[in-house]
């Protein structure tokens, strides 16, 4: 992080030496830390309001349901775990956790997932599984964006939650195309040792 | 598509009080732990709106930008979002501050801007979830998922154009 931190820094300098920028780049070094403090509050206030209806949410017990929902979707994604296990049971709360935008929630039962799944697969390369679970992780598959859509409010847009159509679409079929290509590559690999014993 | 977030909201405080359950309290425990990420979120994010600011105002994101404008054009793809697309999967707050940037350019409801917030919408710091998810189960050897991963993300840049439009 340190070097992504420096070297934006360095080039951002360089290059405006070179196009003549430089009056520009210390008006906005002045404006910007200022700027991200402006902003820090004005999202706050959207992304407390939020979390707490999705707290409301989980003390229902509606993280547990939405998890018993998942699980008949989640059985043909991970057939290696069995469903009564705690690697399954984490797996689900997991996805459900970030199904209902809890990050924060979704994290350390994701961590704990890695944890359980580790168990089944002692070794140092990812498992199927532990490979199916971080796709899912590293794909954002909220309900409701409401950091963008705080975002957007706070530069004044008029109907911050229009794109949630969009982004339903697009995070489906995104996740998708990733666990496809993984499902394709898994299978070409599996295939190897089935074709050495033929021989 | 207005009606839905009121229409959430008031469904989980009635199906709360009917399972009993201390909604005020459940309430102002998840606004605590808002305000924690909140905290926790503000150290970075100054230093990397610094940075991208810096980088905003030294052309560089437009140089670069420019570069790669012809072949975006070809496909008919918006080349603002292009800097958008590289920043996403390596920095979760280096991406917000250009998703911010194109807000002020270009205006919180224009086409780019509903684009590049379908992006934020629809991704994750790839790079960091990767990271942190194998080293918590201490594994060293990733296979394709990297692969996948990065091919997701491709596939949501370019499916947010699509989507914002055709349906927006």
């Amino acid at each position: 992080m340190s070097y992504v931190f420096g070297i934006m820094i360095a080039l951002a300098f360089l290059f405006s030496l070179i196009s003549g920028s430089a009056g520009a780049m210390s008006q906005e070094i002045m404006d910007s830390a200022s700027g991200a403090v402006t902003l820090l509050i004005s999202i706050s206030g959207m992304l407390c309001m939020w979390s707490g209806f999705m707290r409301i949410a989980k003390d229902c017990g509606l993280i547990d349901k939405l998890s018993r929902l998942c699980a008949p979707l989640l059985r043909r994604l991970y057939p290696d775990v069995e469903v009564e296990s705690d690697a399954f049971r984490y797996i689900s709360m997991n996805i459900s956790a970030n199904l209902l935008g809890l990050g924060n929630a979704a994290t350390p039962l994701g961590l704990n997932a890695m944890k359980e799944l580790k168990k089944q697969n002692p070794s140092d390369t990812a498992s199927d599984s532990m490979l199916t679970f971080v796709l899912m992780n590293t794909a954002s598959i909220q309900l409701l964006p409401t950091t963008v859509a705080a975002l957007r409010k706070s530069y004044g847009s008029q109907h911050p939650f229009d794109i949630l159509l969009c982004v339903w679409i697009t995070s489906a079929l995104a996740l998708t195309a990733g666990l496809l290509s993984s499902k394709l590559l898994l299978h070409r690999r599996s295939k190897r040792p089935w074709k050495s014993l033929s021989r | 598509m207005e009606i839905i977030i009121p229409l959430i909201i008031t469904a989980l405080c009635v199906y709360g009080l009917f399972k009993r359950v201390n909604i005020f309290e459940s309430f102002v425990d998840g606004v605590k732990e808002g305000m924690r990420t909140v905290v926790f979120i503000a150290p970075t994010m100054i230093a990397l709106l610094l940075a991208v600011g810096m980088l905003r105002a030294s052309g560089l994101l437009d140089w670069i930008a420019e570069l790669i404008r012809p072949a975006a054009e070809a496909v008919g793809f918006p080349a603002e979002l292009v800097p958008m697309g590289l920043l996403r999967p390596v920095s979760g707050s280096g991406a917000t501050a250009i998703l911010t940037g194109i807000y002020e350019d270009h205006g919180a409801d224009s086409f780019l801007a509903k684009c590049a917030s379908v992006v934020a919408g629809s991704t994750e710091t790839t790079f960091y979830a990767v990271s942190m998810y194998y080293s918590a189960a201490g594994i060293t050897k990733i296979r394709h998922t990297l692969f996948s991963a990065l091919l997701a993300d491709f596939i949501a840049i370019v499916l947010s154009v699509v989507t914002v439009g055709f349906l927006l």
